[in-house]
Formats: C-alpha cells, structure tokens, sequence
C-alpha cells in the first residue's frame, strides 16, 4: 500500500539496524523511553527489538490512553451508566480496563448498562441527536491527539442545543507526563526519548524544547511506522554520542514546530487546565490534564450528574505503576502471563494493545520462553 | 410440505409484506410462508415429500456432520449476504473433514416485522448458492420471534457429507517440518462487512470472498500431497485458526509475513481501524499443512483452482513445547501471532 509499504521496507530496515549496531558500540549502554503506546505497538508488531543490538533498550512510557487511566475514573464512567441509566460511548479500547468489583465496562454492558463502542465523538453525537430522552455521556480519554475531536463535539452540541449530550472529561497532557517521568531522580534512568507521532502533529515540536534544555535529554520525534522507530533510535544513538541533547523531528512529513494551530485554538477555546489529575503509574501530577471551561460546563457530566473522583488503590501484585515510569519491564511483573493476561487483566498496561504489558504479551513472550 | 398448489386465500406479498407472528405459528399462514417462499426457492425432491425430516439414501460410508450459526450485521454486504454465506459457512466446514459435502439443513429465526422482500432475497441467494454447489437444503425449520427480540434474520445450517475413502484429516495431525498452505488473500470477508457497517466508503469497495470450498479440497484431495489438516480461517481470522492447530497437534509454527497476502483495500481499512488483518474473518480462504515433500506439488494444485490463485506456502511447523505460532516479519524480526484477547478491538489513536 504506497504512503504505508515505503517505511515497512525490510531492506532498508537491515541497513538502519546495520548503522544502529555499529554506531551503538561507542557506549555501554542507551536507554531510550518510547512515550507513545503507538511506538511501542509498532516495536512488538514489527519486531523491531530483533533488530537492536543488545545494549539499545528501549524502555515503554505511559503514552497509552487506557494504560494511565486510574480506576476511580472507570469507576465514575460505571457509575455514570449503571446509577443514571445514560448511554455511555466509548472507544473500544477502553472497554476492557479492570476497574472495582470485578468489572469493566464491557461486563457492565452484559449485565444491561448502555455502553456503546465508537470510532468518533461524531457517532456520540449522532447517538445522542437520535435518542432525545435518554441521555448520552462521551467518554473522553486520550492525549492531544483525541481531545480536538472532543472539543469539536463539545461546540457543535452547544450549537445545536443538545440538552442530552456531556463529556466525562480525562483528556490528559503528554508534556506534563514526560516531565513528571524526569522528575524520578532527574531522569537518571534514560538517556533519551523517542517523541510522540500524533501527539506531535496536535501540538509541535516545540512543547518538547524544555527536555532537552532543562534536563539534557535528546528528544527525537517520530512517527508510528516501524523505519520511523528505527531511524529515530538512529538519532538518539547520534545525539547521545556526540553529547548533544536536542529536539530533532524525524517526522517532518507530519510534524511542524508550531504544529496545527486549528487544532490548539479549538482546544483552548473549550479546555481549560486542570490543577491536578491522578494518573496510573504517575500519581497525581499538577496541570497535567484539561477540564471543559466554564462556558461550557453544562456539558460535563460529572457536574451534570454528580459524580465525584474517588480514587481507587491499584491491585497489590500489578507493577503497571513502576512499568508506566520505566523502572520496570513487563515481564519482571511476578503475575505477568500467570494471573495477568490480556484475556484476563489485572492492570490497565495488559489490556490495550499499546500497553507495553499486552504489546510484550502478544508478540514478544517468545523470548523468555527461548531462555 | 406439498408443492402442490394449495388454496391460500392470497398470496404471499413478497415485495410489501412483513414477518408476522403467525408465520412461525404452525398455522395456514405458516405453511403458506414455506410453500411460497423456502420451498420453492429450494425445490428438491426431498422438501416435496412434505415430510419433517428427509431420508438421507445416497450418504453411506464415513459420515461428516457440522452445523454453523449466522448472524451477521449488515445481512447485505458487498459479495454477498446472509443467506449465500449460510451456505457456504456450512459446506466448508464439512469439505475440511476432507468430505464431499452432500446435504444441508436450514434453521430460521425471524424477527417479527422484518420485510418479506428482505427475506425473499435472502431465501433465493441460499438456493443459489446450494444450487451452484450441488448440495441441496432437504430439511428445515422457522420460527418466528417478537419485534425486539431477534436481529432480522438468524440462519443455521447443518450439512452432512461423506468423508473419502482413506482421508482423515485432523487438527491434531500437524507434525514438525510440515508445510502452512493458505489459498489467498486474508480479511476479505470481514473487512467487507466492517466497512459496510461503519459506513467507511472505499474505492474500489472491498468484496467478501464467501465461495464454496469443496471443489478446491476435491482438486487438494486429488494432488496426491500427503494432507494433514484443511481448515477455514474463519471467525478470528488466520491467527486463530494456526493457533488452533497449534495447540491440538502440540506444537509451534513459524509463519513468514511476506508470504501472506492481503488485498490492498483490505489492508487501508485495517490501518484504517486500528485491526490486524491476520485476525480478520474469511469465508472463501483454507489452510493446508502436508508433508514438507509435497508442499510445492500441493501449492501447485491450489493454483490451479480459481478460488486459489494467490496460494502461497506461508511457513513451517517446529517443535515448540510452548505452541507458539511465530511469524518473521517483513522487517527482518520477529513475533508472536498470539490467540485473539476477547474481541478484536480498534486502538484510540
């Protein structure tokens, strides 16, 4: 498929990973955080760890919208749909996240609750324009990349009046992630990022600049193709050899330094930020997630409904936690691939396919099993 | 069940007409909805005796019996419909046992108030269908059930054939070193009817492979090849069917992604979607494992047959303690093509 074949390309792979291993023989070590579940999805999919000499690591970050989710969010979302009767859309992923008393949305939705699958908030919209009695919460989640939409959404139902549409907000900021995860002793644990692909094309490359100034990390854009990745680690492997620590864009097919201004002008027109948000893995972190302005707030469905955060304590074995921060790798995780699969998550990391826990799962287990 | 003419005080209105509760009730009305409607679309000796089951004379030797639900949103998709893959669904599934498919049985739960035109096309699609394979659909069965209570139409099938003489093929048969057949292109089918139910518009639009496979296991069967295992890869796609396997014969496979065909359409709506077309559904596709020496005398064969031009042998069986289906990817690395997690679903971003 043109635009699609051209990054998968074996060929030119092999010499990337030709120039990786060698360049890469001039450290001991490199450390490199993908933030994005996208990227991590493509290392597991393509296989692309194969390629890497052994000392490039690449350490999964907290980039997966489920995947940072705590559970007293998912808890509100059921309670939204099992104690005020709404109809709740969601996109799919979203569906299976373990929350309190055994449940998900999708066991909610066996045993009656409203809760549809969508690709768009157009869908949500549709649905609440074709049910005018009952009301239609979205389940907003996600970073920069899906929170445009959100807020598309958000002004067309104001336009139309739409007494029965609302947002449960948890839009959530990657910038915001990415300092939190540096400020664990000064980032000492990596040595560099591979940036965000969509995220990116939402809000630039700009945002990232404080990385490389404040804390000296090289930051390499790139996008969610399996050369991208690859070439990326290229650039980081450079940087860090030359001792450079800057914000180079591999993705310049997508990804400006200003990036879509549209985009960042709707946001700002219905988002505001909120003074703190608790993540999974991350605790709470300050300004590190966007609530609707108040011009708005007849479409948030906490306040419409009132339903209050409580946050809920992770389960006791699951390190999602320390695997959302880089300390750990799925498979040092004692219930991974026992009590924790993707058919039966514990943490949120096993259960979107961008979880580095599923992603290591579903395409990577064979090399424990070949030691 | 005559095909005589009876003496309903009307006829059926096949073009305005809707699905009543009455025509599952065992009264005029239903008799008139099977005599005008299934039974002559179906028009077979067997339906014309009238009776509630059909003697079976011709299936002697090893019997192969399976039976298939259908239930599928949009019932019209491009490449065919409900009805046509009801067919298909079912003789596939014995032709796999590596039998000759000989006859079917219809089921059908009909929602109250679905349109008889609806139904009509459906109807007439399925006699095509067995009428093109040969097999005719002997026995049956309506029921009708509440607005609200069913999704249009739901359709069973059951087929019986006659396994050839010599041939037992098996799931658990697999052995280290066999070859991995597949006869063509993956995700067709369910790519075909995601698109049409998410309204996705592709150019040209993706057609659902639905075909009939037990002419193309006649000309396998034929080749001579040292067959261990014909299956559809149907619900879960390929990934769930090499699994299956897999684990039935107790061991691993190594797959190689280069190998494995997707039809460009097919792989844009899958991008598209966020899914992976190795767990797409087919309806058209089989895979065979043989003996590794006949592997090329095999592909050859399935080339030969219209419905497997594109075949191509797509990996080995090995040893692996784990059963582990393994692929190279076109990338030069490697992963596990896992069983499906619950329901394929699409990522956020």
């Amino acid at each position: 498929m043109k635009y699609i074949d051209e990054f998968r390309d074996g060929a030119l792979a092999g010499n990337i990973a030709a120039n990786i291993a060698r360049e890469a023989a001039a450290a001991s070590g490199y450390r490199l955080m993908e933030f994005c579940g996208g990227h991590t999805h493509a290392i597991s999919r393509y296989g692309i760890a194969d390629l890497l000499p052994a000392n490039v690591r690449m350490i999964h970050g907290p980039g997966c919208p489920v995947c940072v989710l705590p559970i007293g969010r998912l808890d509100q979302a059921i309670r939204l749909v099992r104690q005020h009767g709404v109809i709740l859309c969601t996109y799919a992923d979203a569906m299976r996240v373990p929350c309190s008393d055994n449940l998900t949305l999708m066991r909610a939705k066996a045993g009656g609750a409203d809760v549809r699958m969508v690709y768009s908030t157009q869908d949500a919209l549709h649905i609440a324009r074709a049910n005018p009695q009952r009301q239609v919460v979205f389940f907003a989640l996600g970073f920069e990349t899906t929170t445009p939409p959100t807020a598309v959404a958000v002004r067309q139902a104001r336009l139309e009046r739409l007494q029965n549409f609302s947002i449960l907000c948890n839009h959530v900021l990657t910038p915001a992630a990415m300092h939190a995860i540096l400020s664990i002793e000064g980032g000492a644990g990596l040595d560099g990022f591979v940036g965000p692909a969509h995220v990116s094309t939402v809000i630039g490359s700009r945002p990232y600049a404080p990385f490389s100034t404040d804390y000296g990390k090289p930051v390499v854009i790139a996008g969610f193709e399996p050369l991208d990745v690859m070439q990326a680690i290229l650039m980081l492997v450079r940087q860090i050899n030359d001792g450079r620590a800057q914000v180079e864009n591999e993705f310049t097919r997508a990804v400006t330094p200003e990036g879509n201004p549209k985009a960042q002008a709707l946001v700002a027109e219905v988002f505001s930020l909120r003074e703190s948000f608790e993540w999974r893995g991350l605790g709470t972190v300050a300004g590190s997630a966007l609530r609707l302005r108040s011009e708005f707030a007849e479409f948030d469905a906490e306040a419409r409904f009132g339903v209050e955060y409580v946050a809920v304590a992770d389960h006791k074995a699951c390190e999602c936690g320390a695997i959302l921060r880089g300390e750990k790798r799925p498979q040092d995780c004692r219930i991974f691939g026992t009590a924790c699969t993707p058919d039966t998550p514990v943490g949120s990391c096993m259960v979107s396919s961008e979880g580095a826990c599923a992603a290591h799962y579903s395409y990577g287990r064979f090399r424990e099993a070949a030691r | 069940m005559k095909t005589a003419k009876r003496n309903f005080a009307r006829t059926l209105d096949l073009a305005h007409g809707r699905v009543e509760m009455s025509h599952g009730a065992g009264g005029r009305a239903m008799a008139q909805l099977i005599a005008e409607l299934f039974a002559a679309a179906f028009d077979n000796p067997y339906l014309a005796t009238g009776n509630d089951g059909a003697l079976l004379a011709h299936a002697q030797g090893r019997l192969v019996m399976s039976c298939d639900s259908h239930v599928v949103s949009p019932l019209f998709f491009a490449g065919g419909d409900i009805g046509c893959l009801s067919v298909h669904g079912t003789i596939n599934d014995v032709a796999m046992m590596g039998a000759t498919p000989m006859y079917l049985a219809a089921s059908f739960i009909l929602e109250e108030g679905f349109p008889l035109a609806d139904l009509r096309r459906i109807v007439e699609s399925m006699a095509n269908a067995a009428r093109t394979a040969g097999v005719p659909i002997v026995t049956g069965d309506t029921k009708v059930v509440e607005q609200g209570k069913g999704d249009g139409v739901f359709i069973t099938t059951t087929g019986v054939g006659v396994a050839r003489d010599g041939i037992t093929l098996s799931g658990d048969k697999a052995q280290p070193g066999d070859a991995i057949l597949l006869s063509g292109t993956i995700g067709d089918h369910g790519m075909a009817v995601l698109s049409q139910r998410e309204n996705l518009t592709l150019d040209p639009p993706i057609v659902s492979d639905t075909a009939a496979l037990h002419g193309l296991v006649e000309v396998l069967l034929d080749s001579g090849a040292t067959l261990r295992v014909l299956r559809d890869p149907t619900r879960g796609g390929l990934a769930a069917t090499l699994n299956e396997i897999a684990k039935q014969s107790g061991v691993g496979m190594m797959l190689h992604e280069s190998a494995i065909a997707v039809n460009e359409p097919v792989e844009a709506a899958c991008e598209f979607l966020g899914l992976d077309p190795l767990y797409v559904a087919n309806e058209g596709k089989l895979v065979a494992i043989c003996q590794r020496q006949d592997a090329q005398r095999l592909l050859e064969a399935m080339r030969g047959h219209p419905l497997a031009r594109r075949a191509s042998i797509i990996g080995e069986i090995v040893e692996d303690a784990h059963c582990f289906v393994q692929m190279t990817t076109r990338m030069g690395g490697r992963r596990i093509v896992d069983w499906l997690a619950g329901e394929q679903l699409p990522r956020i971003c």
